[in-house]
């Protein structure tokens, strides 16, 4: 504060007021309430630049521009590199003492250092995390992803938005020599143009044999009162949808939104008669281990790791009326740094020995049969096992998700199955 | 008057102002403007200011808004029971072992909440523990559950309710002079006269604040039906939680939020109005 206004208490000509008296008599004083709200009305200046600054969240929808774009001259024009960062979920590679032996050989091989991020826990999330550089138009720092075929987001990263690299075919001869019919041509990606499956699974039925001691075939059984209290369901309300619609006898890949309607009305019935114990997101593995459900909709992996590490009373069955095949498929996002390294890699992994070293760790279903010979050989538990290579009769009970074209379509389907859950 | 005085007062008060747009006012309207616009993720969101969407959202998801209310009611009140005799018994009779007790009561939160209800989902599953043990001594019968059901969920809200509920409890029976309980007696107060009409009055500032941290957290929870909910149990907390991340329905997910923070507030404001600010400025001190 200015010196000249100091307020004192030293000597004083006894003609003059006090000065503080002074002011406070012609000059308006900052009460407590006035300052108060003079802050308010500061606090909602800035607030409101705040709303009309954000009026508004941009949508994700590219430029169409992308559609014509030559992707055959830009992948002549790319140079090999050193390097490549690849993002996958957590325990999904071959690891040995901290290390990848897969990822390891291809280093050797090739010179090229893989870095290796298990950074993926869900769909959702991770697409949440690479979505504002994508939207920037910037690196992703990943030049390869693994993500969900039946997953609204892997629909957003390459239709809607064309976020995704186009591959090149002519470097993944390996592929197109060994890939599973299962994981080619499917509805999301009809020539495999910008997707190879990493692993696939199977969403089934899985039972406890020591507490349903008949046999489990159909989609009917997950609405056998018997069973009332302990059957579990999905949450995914795509797996859940599915089941439901298996359930009214129609192919969710070809379902219309009426089918969907009658399969929540199924649905709906089932959990109103008690039947349902819970909607679980991957908890219904422990669920089905404790033995709270007895039965359930169960992803074939699951099973196989429960079956192998102390739970081998669970069963996995293919339903009579379908199974749902997923797959989480390798993907490189746009603007990646090191493009030709991710081709390598995809290549080098449909090697069958490749497949196989990793499939013996992993356990879902791998997308090289001929993965099998070799697994036989050296680890007959998963070599002989339905679960990680089907079998032809399974095969031919899959069906696919239903794949949307746009959101309103997404958001259609969640209002017909979230009620069933949020109850 | 110069200029530096006429700007003493902002500037006195600008931390406060900073810290409160920056973390509170922000944040809150653009929950706001979210829930008053329309559009999709593919397309982007516009500010059409449809108010309406407060009354339809409210309208869709009436029962998981009324449900989260009881239950957040039901909890508050089972652990003010609950913990009114434990702070009462560590303030009267704790002696030297006040903290060690306080800390035994605190000791739950060294664990995440979310750890916590995996392990009571784990602990009250069909084959754990504690229903082996019951069915095994012929006291319920083998379709008995207790996970998924909405005795599950209260428990396991009233559980995690109770070390909030104890220490402002606490803090208020401590601060009680104890003379006055001496003196009742000595008026002929019997002992439930006493705490009915000395002790219980006394304390009321213990009880408010025990409830607005209590009764606030329970009804936005989700963690307690997410893990050991199941059918008929969801929450409005679940709701908005699956709008937001799976569904990407923000201006339903605002919304949502927003009516739930405005009802919130209105209950803690007719609350206070029946207890008096005195309550809330010692609950607050």
């Amino acid at each position: 504060m200015d010196n000249r206004e100091r307020t004192g208490s030293g000597p004083r000509e006894p003609a003059l007021i006090d000065a503080t008296f002074h002011r406070g008599l012609t000059e308006p004083r900052h009460s407590r309430r006035q300052f108060l709200m003079r802050a308010g009305a500061g606090l909602g200046a800035l607030g409101m630049g705040g709303l009309l600054s954000a009026c508004g969240i941009q949508g994700t929808e590219a430029a169409a521009s992308a559609d014509t774009f030559d992707w055959a001259a830009w992948w002549k024009r790319q140079k090999p590199s050193r390097v490549l960062n690849f993002a996958n979920w957590p325990l999904y590679i071959d690891t040995s003492h901290g290390q990848h032996p897969s990822l390891e050989q291809f280093t050797k091989q090739t010179g090229i250092k893989v870095n290796y991020f298990e950074v993926i826990e869900d769909n959702a999330p991770f697409y949440a995390n690479i979505e504002p550089s994508l939207k920037a138009g910037k690196p992703t720092g990943y030049d390869l992803i693994v993500m969900t075929d039946d997953d609204w987001t892997v629909f957003e990263l390459v239709k809607l938005n064309r976020w995704i690299t186009p591959l090149d075919h002519s470097r993944m001869p390996n592929f197109f020599k060994y890939a599973s019919p299962l994981v080619r041509n499917s509805g999301y990606d009809p020539s495999n143009t910008y997707t190879a499956a990493w692993q696939s699974g199977f969403t089934g039925i899985a039972y406890d044999v020591t507490k349903i001691d008949r046999e489990i075939n159909s989609v009917h059984d997950l609405w056998d009162p018997a069973f009332k209290g302990h059957v579990g369901m999905m949450s995914d309300n795509t797996e859940l949808g599915s089941a439901g619609l298996l359930a009214a006898g129609v192919d969710p890949a070809k379902s219309t939104p009426s089918d969907w309607k009658k399969a929540a009305a199924l649905l709906t019935q089932q959990r109103d008669a008690g039947l349902v114990s819970q909607y679980y997101d991957q908890s219904y593995i422990k669920a089905l281990e404790t033995g709270d459900i007895w039965i359930t909709q169960a992803w074939s992996g699951d099973i196989f790791q429960a079956n192998a590490t102390g739970f081998p009373h669970l069963k996995f069955v293919a339903p009579q009326e379908g199974v749902m095949l997923w797959t989480d498929t390798m993907m490189i996002p746009l603007h990646a740094q090191n493009p030709v390294s991710a081709m390598d890699w995809i290549n080098f992994y449909y090697q069958p020995k490749i497949a196989a070293e990793v499939e013996d760790w992993v356990n879902y279903i791998c997308p090289v049969p001929a993965a099998q010979k070799i697994l036989r050989k050296e680890d007959p538990p998963v070599g002989n096992s339905a679960l990680v290579f089907p079998t032809k009769a399974e095969s031919s009970l899959v069906k696919g998700y239903y794949n949307y074209t746009t959101y309103a379509e997404y958001n259609a389907w969640n209002n017909v199955f979230n009620p069933v859950i949020e109850s | 008057m110069t200029w530096r005085q006429r700007l003493a007062p902002y500037a006195l008060g600008f931390p406060t102002a900073f810290w409160l747009t920056l973390f509170f006012a922000v944040p809150l309207i653009s929950v706001l403007s979210v829930a008053l616009m329309t559009g999709n993720p593919e397309k982007g969101f516009t500010l059409t200011w449809h108010w309406s969407i407060f009354w339809s959202s409210f309208k869709q998801y009436h029962t998981q808004f009324l449900r989260s209310f009881y239950y957040g009611a039901l909890s508050t009140v089972i652990a003010l029971v609950i913990a009114y005799p434990m702070a009462y018994f560590i303030a009267f009779y704790g002696g030297r072992n006040k903290s060690t007790y306080l800390l035994i009561i605190l000791l739950p939160f060294f664990v995440s909440y979310v750890i916590r209800a995996f392990s009571w989902q784990f602990i009250l599953s069909n084959d754990g523990i504690f229903l082996t043990f019951l069915r095994n001594i012929g006291l319920v019968s083998k379709n008995f559950t207790i996970l998924h059901t909405s005795f599950a969920v209260i428990a396991a809200l009233t559980y995690d309710a109770i070390p909030y509920m104890v220490l402002p409890l606490f803090v208020a029976l401590e601060k009680l002079d104890r003379r006055v309980v001496t003196a009742a007696n000595d008026l002929y107060a019997n002992p439930v006269v006493t705490f009915t009409r000395v002790v219980l009055p006394l304390t009321s500032a213990g009880i408010f604040a025990g409830f607005l941290l209590v009764f606030v957290t329970n009804v936005g929870d989700y963690v307690a039906a997410g893990i050991l909910g199941g059918p008929g149990t969801t929450m409005i907390g679940n709701v908005i939680q699956n709008s937001y991340l799976q569904d990407q329905t923000y201006p339903l997910a605002s919304a949502l939020s927003s009516i739930l923070m405005i009802v919130l507030l209105l209950i803690i404001w007719l609350y206070a109005r029946v207890f008096g600010t005195e309550a809330v400025e010692q609950a607050v001190a």
